[in-house]
Order: structure tokens, then C-alpha cells, then sequence
């Protein structure tokens, strides 16, 4: 469970322990996990990433696989923690079983599952943000949309550069608050010249800063989490939303 | 050229108040994006390519004291003269000298980045030479006094307004009623005017791409001819390089060229690629007297084999920059020296210390999408992720960023202490916030506040609804 | 300098040696040298003779290039008169100093003005032949010397090429091994030029230009020849 669906959004981890469940798995979510330590290896802080991830690798030792809601957390531990204990050979042959086992919630639903269709009451007009660990680390780019392709009620408008960074980068947004408020600013441009109503992508830390800025410029898009359209729990306010606005995603 | 890079943050607020950049940089966006896409797909070897390419560079760097040596000796046999320059110092002064000795008064210069890397002009200037830059868009940022904004459009943050401008002070002798709207009217001017100084020119100064050790031939790439121009009119024809710009065969250095172009301006090939070996034989018709090759290293021996020795693969496409949201969004002066975009920000602490350049390395979402085009496969959120180390080891990166950090760590490495503290921030925060649904201002959340709502926590943790729900699993009531 | 020389190798050394990676001994490292050995070759470069002059010709008139095909090269004087009418030039050409250029029978054209040598600044159109035809991407070769002056690749505003079907080959690597063949492993003419279409540049908001400061136009006579099935 990622550090921040765990504090911001649990909805989203339910969702994507309902969309496993659903898929045939039997999901364990050992609570001696906390956070990847993504934030402290990307600001150069590797004693406290390394502490971290050791912390990690010791929670989901024995799982077949461990699945996480989020593109850049799965790719730490997929692609960074092999290459964080390359003067350790014990604890780069765990980092790298770790890392065999490890996935994107929704392209593991498609590609080890074989999962091709799920069914949501949504009903509206979505877009997709692909977010850059899942896009360029993991190989996110079609499964979410070949799942959304599954649901009648979703019409799915590509935005311009999907692609693009939205400007969140984890401290970067605070650290550089100009140039990400420039990249987000682009970001919601690209949104609401889709028309869509409602913003998807893979990754919270994203979402977080999309849905606040459509939120600050009193844009009507309103922003989710993939995986709860997924699994249909649409039933929490939308990113950044009051209780008021549930449901099917009109402002 | 004087570093700004420490006033990175001065500079983003400057530049994303000018509204002629911005306008500018809106073209960046577009133009080489989809091209550079187009041309990898009509070729389906290009992955193939991109892992050949950079196989070539690293076997030449894990022998690059061989094929220097190998590619000197033939460079001697054939007439022309190398000088081995450790510093920026001793290769400007090398070649103050070759112009004095030739008696030089007009210099022409294709584009090089070693060169901006050495301020070469405003030291030829001071020796009293006239420096004319021939590239198109490096001669408007000579009319303007401006370092280059980009490694291969040095004037790719000027309006076609600007240029006109500065056209139209700089050629006063021209009739002040001619029309120059259009780019081809100022591109027919440029031509006209600098047609004139490439015949009086008595050195010609280029960059050069590669260096083939096979042949002792150094290689440029240009679109205009004006490199060509440059070194094939003077008598003395003078390049300026740098020793990780070798490569083996001539094989090798078509091998990169086949990714060079469509990485950089998504062109199939570029117009004129350049193999120049030696002075003018004797049976010549033209072509230059002397040819002399100024080898640099300035701190690139001391990068190889380190952390960031990929870095000595870069062939300089723009690539990366072409595709970093960041560039697009400040442009290529923010970065305060002479390499902007990504490959500027693992580049340049490596060249004039991570104590004036560390906010570059910092200042990237590490979203990917440079090394994702680069052709040579450099890994370069990789080593902006060994600088951002560097720093923290230096204690160099910011207090409040450490302690963040440190407390963030503490709870991270205590699950059940982590998860009553966060439980109760969280449902603190949800009551707080729950009736909007975010925050218009939160404290110490400014960065984030400034630009944008904070969403309001949905209220219990995963953790502690995880945790209830598995309880009441185990004790069916 | 040599005190450079030596500072920099030393360095250079150094850093090798601390990467503590395996290296090839000078006399394996020479062979790679000498014997240079083509990579990968795209498939686009692999053609037979026919599909090479499609290819190098579809991809020189997409590069902005224009060509037409001559059963001759007798035909050259002609046909470079016309495009000098048809492009409404000055009728005046200077030519490489070439038996094979400078042979032909120009007088055919008394209305064309010929100059021979290397360019001079107000020189308008050349007529030069090439040393190879590259089909992977439309390129011309061209290698310097007595009888072929880079300037004329250059200074004239018009530059006319001459090719011979026989000397269009698929790939760079390919050319190089003519190269090689000519002037000897390892050694090279002053220049050699590898050009594909006419002098661009996108230096004013990302707009290409042709002719900014090498020749506006580049016009390619392919001509037949008995290599030419």
C-alpha cells in the first residue's frame, strides 16, 4: 500500500484490493510497511532509502507477488532497490526477488491475470493521464486503457501530451513550486480542452496535483484514481471534492 | 562564460515572466517532439541502433588513451597539428596563438559548444581579432550579446521579431525600408551579409562531432553550410574538441550518425555531414593551408570511470532537452551556463562544481522522458539522483529539505508508531478539511498551496481500516 | 604542450584503471582498428541496384532535393541548360575541372557561359560529379581533390551533381569500403562530403528555410550507366 493512498485516499487501496480479489488473488496487506522510501532516495538521502527499503524487502518476503496502486512506487522497488545494494550481494539477490514480484496494480490485473474487462456503473467522459514511472519504468500505457475500452458507460478522450510530466515529482513541486506550477498549469490546459468530466491516472501524488490545480482554477473536471472507476467504488468524493459531489462525477 | 547557475531559482522567476521566451519555447514543445518521433519509426532498427551506439562509446572510453593516441598519430601523418589542452586556459590561449602566428584579423566560427564551454570569443576579442558567428542562430546571439539558449538552436528563445529587430540596428548600412517579415527575408539577409566575411576570413574555427582514430578525420554536422564554409575558405582551419569525442573506425562514427540526426531534429540524416583530415593536399584547388586540432579535456579524464563516465557518451543531440518539461518551461538561460535541459544538469557540476550548479541536478521531476530519447541511452535521472547524493553527503542540500526527511525516515521505520501518528494527522485533517474537500492554505505547505488546492485526507487510514476490517475477520461476533 | 599531452593521457589512464573494468590489449584493440567491420545495416540499406536508385532518389526529392534521370552523359550539357531555363537562372555554370565533366560537349549549349576551377564568391550554379550515391537516406558522397574543389559543393547558390547509376550503393558502410578501395585503408582525401538535400536552417522560430548559406538548390542528374540494368 503506498504511503500516500494509505494517509490521503484508502478508497483507492480498497479499490485495488477489490479489482484483485475479483481478478482470483488472495490479497495480504502486511502492516509492516509504511512508506517505499522513494522521497528519501530521489532527495539523495541514501542511508534513510536504504534503511527503508531493507524495512521493505523484510515486509514482502513470501508473497508471490506484491502490488502496488501506483506506477512510481512499484518501480522503486522494482528498478531502485536492486541497484541501491549493489555493494551487497545478499541483499541484492533479495532486492532482486523482490523485485521479479513486483507490479503495477493495473497492468498486473492485464498482463498476469489476463484480466480484459471490467464492469463499473461509471457513466461520463474520461481522460487519462499517464504518469511518468508507470509510462516509462513499469510499461503502463495500454492496460489501463484496454480495461476502460471494457466499460460501456466510459467514453475515453485522449488529452494532448498524456504523456508529459504534470509537475508533481514528489518534493520537486515544493522545492521548485514556480516550474511545477507552470507544468501543471500546461497539465490543466490539456485537461479541459478534452471536455472530459473526469480526470484519471495511476498514481496519487499526481492526481493530488492535477485535481488541485483544475480545483484552483474552479475547473468542473473532477479527478480519481483509475482503479476506483475500475472497481466501481465510486461512491467517495472525488479527489479534492466535498462529501456533496459523490457519485457520477457531474460538478 | 560567468555561471548564473547559482541563482537557478532568480533565473526561473525571470524567465517565466519574459513573455518573448515563453512565446518562443511554445515552439520547442511541438516541432522536434513529433519529428523525432517519425523519423524512429520509419527506421524499425533504430532501438537497435541506440544500443549499438552507445556500445561503440563505452568500448572507446574504456580505451580512450588508446584511440587518442592511435587518432593523434594519424592526424600527424597527414599534415595537421594536435595540441592537448587540460584546462579552458591552455586551449584559449593555444589558440590566440595559432591566429597570432598566422597573422589573423577576421576569425570565422562554426558552432561549438567547446567553445562556449571556454568563452573562445570573448577571448579571441580581447586579443583584438574580429569573431563572426556563422551559424544563423548563433550569429543573433552574437548581435545580442547572449550565451546560447540550446545546444543545437542557440537562438531558439528569440521571436522572428527580435531578430529583426536586432537585424535592423546591426545592418545599418542596409536601406532601413526593406522588408523583413518573413523568416526567408531575414534568413536571405543573414546570408548576404555573412557571404562577405567568410572570404575574408584568415582562420576558420569548427567544433567537431566525432574524431576518427582510424583516419585521424575530424567530423562535423550541420544543416547550413556554414561550417563548411568556415573551414574550407581560410588558410588556417583550427578545431576545437574535446577527447571524449573519439571513436574507433569511420564504421563507428556513421554507426552514431545514423541516430544523431533523427534524435535531434528527427532528420533522416543532416544536410552536410563533414570529414576533414588534414590541411589542403598539394594538388588542391582550395581548402586550408594549415589544420590544427585543439584536444580538451577540462575535468572530462577525472569523469571516466566514476559515476557519471555514461555521461562522456552524450554526442550532443538535444534530445533530452527537446523533451524535458522543464526546459519547456524556463528555457535554456535559467540553467545559468553554457549546457541547459538534462544533460546540462549531470554536465555542468561535473564542470564547474555541484557547489555553483547543485540546484540543476535538483530541479527535475525524474520523469524519465530524457533518457527515454537519449540515443546513446545515458541514464540521466540516474545521475542527477548521484549529484542530489553528493550534495546530501555535503551537507549542501537545503536544512529543511534534511529535517523533512529525518522526521518523514523516523516514522517510516516505525510501522506502529507511524501509523498512530499519521492516523491521527490524517483524521485531524479530514475533520479540518472534509466540508470543501481541500485546503486553500495549508501551513508549511506553501510551495504547495501558492499554485494550488490541497485535497482533504479521505479521514481513517488504510492501515486502521485494514486493520479493523482484518479483526473482524478473525473474530466472527 | 606536451607536458599537456602527457597530463591529460595520465588522467585518462588513471580513470581507467580505477573503473576496474577489463580492457583489450593494444594488439586486439589495434586489429578492431585496422580492420574495420560494418555494424548493423538497416534492411533499407541492403537493396538490389534497382531499389537502390527508387530509394535514393525518393528520398533525395523528400529531402528537398530535386533529380531527373539521364540515359546518358551526353545528355548532362542539355539537361543542365534546361534547368537553368526552367529554374530561371543566370546562364552560367562553373564546372569541376573533371575529363568526365569537362569533356562533354558544352558547345551543344552556346547560350550557357562555362567557368572551370575551384568557386568564386559570385559564382551562381556548379556542376560536379559525386563519388557515391548513398540510397539509405538520398545522401551524396563527395570527396575532394585536384580535379574536385569542395567550393563548388558550397559557394554557388545552385549546385548540379552528377551520379552514375553504378556508383549508388545502399548503405554508408558500403561507401566507406569504396572509399577505402580508392585511397587506401586508413588514409582519406582533405574532404569528404556527405550531403543530403539542399543548405537549411530552422534558426528562426523552428521554420525550415532551404539556402541559408550553402546552396539554395541541389539538383542531381542520375544517369545510366552500364552498371544500370
Amino acid at each position: 500500500m503506498t504511503c500516500l493512498v494509505d494517509l490521503m485516499r484508502p478508497s483507492v487501496g480498497f479499490a485495488a484490493v477489490e479489482l484483485l480479489e475479483r481478478a482470483g488473488c488472495d490479497v495480504e496487506v502486511p502492516l509492516s510497511q509504511t512508506c517505499c522510501g522513494q522521497p528519501a532516495y530521489n532527495s539523495g538521502d541514501r542511508a534513510h532509502a536504504e534503511a527503508i527499503a531493507r524495512q521493505v524487502i523484510e515486509a514482502f518476503a513470501g508473497f508471490d507477488y506484491v502490488v502496488a496502486p501506483s506506477g512510481s512506487c512499484a518501480a522503486t522497488i522494482k528498478h531502485h532497490y536492486p541497484q541501491m545494494f549493489a555493494d551487497d550481494p545478499d541483499l541484492t539477490a533479495k532486492a532482486e526477488d523482490l523485485a521479479a514480484r513486483t507490479f503495477e496494480l493495473v497492468s498486473f490485473l492485464t498482463d498476469v491475470c489476463g484480466v480484459t474487462a471490467v464492469s463499473s456503473d461509471y457513466r461520463g467522459s474520461v481522460t487519462y493521464h499517464d504518469s511518468c514511472s508507470g509510462l516509462r519504468e513499469m510499461g503502463v500505457q495500454n492496460q489501463p486503457r484496454q480495461l476502460l475500452a471494457s466499460l460501456d458507460g466510459v467514453d475515453l478522450v485522449e488529452m494532448e501530451e498524456s504523456d508529459v510530466c504534470c509537475g508533481f515529482g514528489g518534493t520537486f513541486c515544493v522545492k521548485y513550486p514556480q516550474i511545477s506550477n507552470k507544468m501543471v498549469s500546461e497539465k490543466a490546459k490539456r485537461i479541459e480542452s478534452t471536455g472530459a468530466e473526469l480526470l484519471l491516472a495511476g498514481d496519487l501524488g499526481c492526481l493530488m496535483n492535477m485535481a488541485g490545480k483544475l480545483k484552483r482554477n474552479g475547473s468542473a473536471v473532477q479527478a480519481r484514481h483509475v482503479a476506483e472507476v475500475l472497481a466501481n467504488r465510486l461512491d467517495d468524493p472525488a479527489i479534492a471534492q466535498p462529501p456533496s459531489s459523490a457519485g457520477q462525477g457531474e460538478g | 562564460m560567468e555561471s548564473t547557475a547559482h541563482a537557478f531559482k532568480d533565473n526561473v522567476t525571470t524567465a517565466l515572466h519574459d513573455a518573448n521566451l515563453q512565446q518562443a519555447l511554445g515552439k520547442v514543445r511541438q516541432g522536434f517532439i513529433v519529428k523525432r518521433r517519425e523519423a524512429a519509426d520509419r527506421l524499425p532498427e533504430f532501438e537497435a541502433l541506440r544500443d549499438q551506439a552507445r556500445d561503440i562509446k563505452n568500448h572507446t572510453l574504456a580505451h580512450l588513451d588508446f584511440y587518442l593516441e592511435a587518432y593523434e598519430k594519424k592526424v600527424t601523418e597527414q599534415g595537421g597539428q594536435v595540441h592537448w589542452a587540460a584546462t579552458a586556459e591552455e586551449a584559449r590561449d593555444k589558440i590566440v596563438d595559432i591566429c597570432r602566428a598566422a597573422d589573423a584579423k577576421v576569425v570565422t566560427k562554426g558552432k561549438s559548444m567547446i567553445a562556449e564551454e571556454i568563452a573562445l570569443n570573448a577571448h579571441l576579442e580581447e586579443a583584438g581579432l574580429d569573431v563572426v558567428e556563422t551559424d544563423l542562430g548563433e550569429y543573433i546571439i552574437q548581435l545580442r550579446h547572449e550565451p546560447p539558449s540550446h545546444i543545437i538552436a542557440p537562438a531558439v528563445h528569440v521571436t522572428k521579431k527580435q531578430v529583426e529587430a536586432d537585424f535592423r540596428q546591426y545592418h545599418a548600412d542596409l536601406p532601413p525600408e526593406r522588408h523583413l517579415d518573413e523568416p526567408w527575408e531575414l534568413v536571405n539577409e543573414a546570408r548576404q551579409v555573412l557571404r562577405q566575411r567568410y572570404f575574408q576570413a584568415d582562420v576558420g574555427i569548427t567544433g567537431a562531432n566525432f574524431l576518427v582514430a582510424e583516419t585521424g578525420s575530424s567530423i562535423i554536422v550541420t544543416n547550413e553550410g556554414n561550417g563548411d564554409l568556415t573551414q574550407i575558405l581560410p588558410k588556417v582551419h583550427i578545431v576545437i574538441t574535446s577527447i571524449e569525442k573519439v571513436v574507433p573506425n569511420l564504421d563507428d562514427a556513421m554507426a552514431i550518425l545514423r541516430v544523431l540526426a533523427r534524435s535531434a531534429t528527427g532528420q533522416e540524416f543532416s544536410t552536410y555531414t563533414t570529414l576533414s583530415t588534414g590541411p589542403k593536399r598539394a594538388e588542391d584547388l582550395d581548402g586550408p593551408e594549415a589544420y590544427h586540432v585543439i584536444l580538451l579535456d577540462n575535468g572530462r579524464s577525472g569523469m571516466l570511470g566514476g559515476d557519471f563516465a555514461d555521461m562522456l557518451r552524450c554526442i550532443r543531440c538535444g534530445a533530452c532537452i527537446n523533451h524535458c518539461p522543464v526546459y519547456h518551461a524556463v528555457g535554456g538561460h535559467a540553467y545559468g551556463w553554457v549546457y541547459p535541459g538534462p544533460m546540462g544538469s549531470v554536465l555542468t557540476p561535473n564542470l564547474i562544481g555541484v557547489e555553483e550548479a547543485g540546484h540543476l541536478p535538483n530541479a527535475s521531476t525524474f520523469c524519465g522522458r530524457c533518457e527515454s530519447v537519449c540515443p546513446m541511452r545515458i541514464p540521466l535521472p540516474k545521475m542527477m539522483r548521484h549529484w542530489r547524493e553528493r550534495e546530501f553527503e555535503r551537507h549542501l542540500s537545503p536544512k529543511a529539505v534534511r529535517w523533512g526527511l529525518s522526521l518523514w525516515a523516523f516514522f517510516a521505520r516505525r510501522p506502529r508508531l507511524y501509523g498512530w501518528a499519521t492516523g491521527m494527522a490524517m483524521s485531524l485533517m479530514a475533520a479540518v478539511g472534509r466540508k470543501n474537500g481541500f485546503f486553500e492554505r495549508l501551513p508549511l505547505a506553501g510551495g504547495w498551496t501558492d499554485h494550488r488546492a490541497f485535497p482533504t485526507p479521505q479521514g481513517r487510514t488504510f492501515r486502521a481500516q485494514w486493520a479493523a476490517r482484518q479483526r473482524q475477520g478473525e473474530e466472527p461476533s | 604542450m606536451s607536458a599537456s599531452r602527457e597530463h591529460v593521457l595520465n588522467a585518462v589512464r588513471a580513470s581507467i584503471r580505477q573503473s576496474g573494468k577489463p580492457t583489450l590489449s593494444p594488439e586486439q584493440l589495434t586489429e578492431r582498428l585496422e580492420r574495420p567491420r560494418p555494424g548493423l545495416v538497416p534492411q533499407r540499406g541492403q537493396l538490389d541496384l534497382a531499389g537502390r536508385l527508387d530509394l535514393f532518389e525518393s528520398w533525395a526529392k523528400a529531402l528537398s532535393a530535386t533529380l531527373v534521370r539521364l540515359d546518358d552523359l551526353a545528355h548532362v550539357p542539355r539537361a543542365v541548360a534546361d534547368y537553368l531555363r526552367q529554374e530561371n537562372l543566370p546562364a552560367q555554370v562553373r564546372l569541376a575541372p573533371t575529363p568526365e565533366i569537362e569533356g562533354l560537349d558544352w558547345q551543344s549549349q552556346s547560350l550557357v557561359e562555362i567557368a572551370r576551377g575551384r568557386a568564386q564568391i559570385d559564382d551562381t550554379t556548379s556542376v560536379t560529379p559525386a563519388f557515391a550515391g548513398i540510397a539509405e537516406t538520398g545522401t551524396l558522397m563527395m570527396l575532394s581533390g585536384p580535379q574536385t574543389p569542395t567550393t563548388l559543393n558550397f559557394v554557388p547558390e545552385n549546385h548540379i551533381v552528377v551520379l552514375k547509376a553504378s556508383q549508388v550503393v545502399g548503405s554508408y558502410e558500403e561507401a566507406l569500403a569504396h572509399l577505402r578501395q580508392v585511397h587506401g585503408q586508413g588514409r582519406m582525401p582533405r574532404t569528404v562530403n556527405y550531403i543530403t538535400g539542399p543548405s537549411r536552417t530552422a534558426d528562426i522560430e523552428q521554420t525550415i528555410q532551404l539556402g541559408a548559406h550553402g546552396p539554395r538548390r541541389l539538383h542531381i542528374l542520375l544517369v545510366k550507366d552500364s552498371a544500370d540494368a
